[in-house]
């Protein structure tokens, strides 16, 4: 029993913002050099080194970075979703900053997607847009996105904005796959000449690695991005506590105001 | 290198402004979510030094009214 | 006091009438906007009937839903019943039921009329009404979700339209397709059972979510 025991620890431990400030700190500096490296090898493979497809050509080259947008901004709100489903039940503040620091950056590559897949199909099936099963679902993701941005904008008070942004987040992450089911059943009825934008069956190894590349680069980023963003928020937040006004004195930021200048600190 | 030469990388056969514009604009939007996120955080590192500096000054400068008051007796 | 509640919710529809009416206007002024600007589209032989039908009837929804809790959150009534009620999860079903009631059913009654003047055919007419019959209640129910949580908003108009709308999709689907098969003379049987699980998971999830955004909403008072 004693992982249940540990699990135990470290869950209890998650509602600290100090010791989540404390173990993220090397994280951040993994995942954002994680997501330099695979970015850069995964975009130069897939702008020159990778085949053309038979049948699109070079427009299918834009698969690399719309496929990773499409499953980050997914991936995304998911996460925003469990993150809503813990706050509410164990009520870890935590919770809300992670919603927080998910959301601009799902919101945006929510938009990257649908634009990227435009472009795609503009020289590919000769349509900006077409109204097929991936399309609506995107774009209701965008809705999903843009419904709790505007929730929090506006409430005011941050323990009922934590509340109201949990509660929709779960309900709309439930309902992801429910839309995604129903879309995809009315797209059998509507079908378009368009096929779907999904990998074809059976990619071959020159293609779908450096898709798998950027998919990881991708998502690196993203957790580079959340966590960066979850840790500006807990220092703000926590900004009057003594482990922040330690951790300020022991990066040296304390010391002189004339003197202290803005430090680089990297990709912290 | 699956181009022959750079020319041909450019123009991705016939599908240049389309390709570039995609991956240009997904370029933006990770170099900018990355550089505003590097924004956001030296404002809040500036915000918070200088909020403790003050709490630190009031604190210090309390303390040394409290001494001079009490000399007064 | 089930009895209780559902008594005087009965008696504050009644006097409410407007709660009833309103919807069915709503209904009946868009469908002759349409007739008005795109009379193609209502004619007969469109068969765009569904999809227009089904978009009207989501938009009268939305309405309906920004006054759902209204009245009783401006009053003060619902952190009462909040409090007081032995079971507020019933309370809320109530309400979510009346609410229903004065919307959903009443499109359902007048869809002979409506659906007609939007140029469905009468062949499609009977399962155009099971299919309002079955998904009305779905977005009673997820409508009142959004509702709960955005009636202490001033502007929350906009921000209920797109909590609820992505929930009202798979309502669409469905509900739209069994008035093109019936109008068709197709078997809508597989999706009228579709539609009624929805209606059903909606019931099953529905209160508790829009309990807990009312309880927000009440806090912000």
């Amino acid at each position: 029993m004693k992982l249940n025991q540990k699990l135990k620890e470290y869950w209890h431990k998650l509602g600290s913002p100090r010791w989540f400030y404390q173990i993220t700190t090397n994280w951040v500096t993994f995942f954002g050099a994680s997501a330099l490296v695979l970015l850069v090898t995964g975009l130069v493979w897939a702008l020159a080194f990778a085949p053309a497809d038979y049948q699109q050509g070079n427009s299918f080259r834009i698969m690399y970075v719309h496929v990773p947008a499409a499953m980050v901004a997914q991936s995304l709100y998911i996460g925003m979703g469990v993150a809503g489903f813990i706050g509410l039940v164990w009520r870890m503040k935590l919770t809300d900053v992670a919603i927080g620091a998910c959301l601009p950056l799902g919101m945006v590559l929510t938009a990257l997607a649908l634009f990227t897949g435009g472009v795609w199909g503009k020289p590919t099936w000769g349509s900006w847009w077409e109204w097929d099963g991936r399309t609506v679902s995107t774009l209701v993701l965008l809705f999903l996105y843009i419904g709790i941005y505007a929730l929090r904008e506006a409430i005011p008070d941050q323990n009922l904005r934590a509340r109201a942004s949990a509660l929709v987040s779960l309900v709309g992450t439930v309902n992801i796959p429910i839309i995604k089911y129903s879309v995809e059943w009315w797209n059998t009825l509507h079908q378009s000449a368009s096929f779907s934008l999904t990998e074809k069956p059976a990619m071959p190894v020159e293609m779908w690695l450096p898709l798998l590349i950027m998919v990881l680069g991708f998502y690196c980023f993203a957790g580079h991005q959340v966590l960066s963003r979850m840790r500006l928020e807990v220092l703000t937040r926590e900004s009057s506590s003594r482990w922040v006004a330690e951790l300020m004195q022991g990066r040296g930021m304390l010391a002189n105001p004339a003197k202290a200048s803005s430090t680089d600190h990297g990709k912290g | 290198m699956y181009f022959d030469s750079f020319a041909d990388f450019l123009r991705m056969g016939n599908h240049g402004l389309y390709v570039w514009v995609a991956y240009g604009s997904t370029l933006l939007v990770l170099l900018s979510a990355f550089f505003i996120t590097r924004s956001m955080s030296r404002s809040v590192e500036t915000n918070i030094r200088w909020a403790i500096l003050s709490r630190q000054a009031e604190q210090a400068s309390g303390a040394q009214t409290k001494q001079e008051g009490g000399n007064e007796y | 006091m089930v009895g209780a509640l559902l008594l005087r919710e009965w008696k504050i529809l009644l006097r409410a009438r407007a709660s009833i009416v309103n919807p069915l206007a709503f209904l009946l002024l868009s469908t002759l906007l349409f007739a008005i600007a795109a009379p193609q589209l209502v004619a007969e032989a469109s068969q765009q009937a569904s999809g227009i039908l089904w978009v009207l009837v989501l938009f009268t929804q939305l309405l309906s839903l920004d006054a759902m809790f209204r009245r009783d959150y401006d009053s003060g009534t619902l952190e009462q019943s909040m409090i007081m009620a032995d079971v507020p999860f019933v309370a809320v079903l109530i309400r979510i039921f009346v609410q229903w009631l004065g919307t959903g059913l009443v499109i359902v009654i007048a869809t002979p009329v409506i659906g007609p003047l939007l140029g469905l055919s009468w062949a499609a007419v009977p399962g155009t009404m099971l299919a309002l019959l079955l998904g009305t209640p779905a977005l009673s129910l997820l409508g009142s979700i959004g509702a709960g949580i955005t009636v202490g908003f001033s502007r929350g108009g906009i921000i209920l339209a797109l909590l609820v709308l992505p929930l009202f999709l798979p309502v669409l689907i469905f509900g739209t397709d069994i008035v093109n098969a019936a109008g068709a003379g197709l078997n809508y049987t597989a999706q009228a059972y579709w539609l009624a699980l929805i209606t059903l998971a909606a019931l099953i999830v529905s209160p508790f979510a829009a309990l807990a955004g009312l309880k927000i909403s009440v806090e912000m008072q």
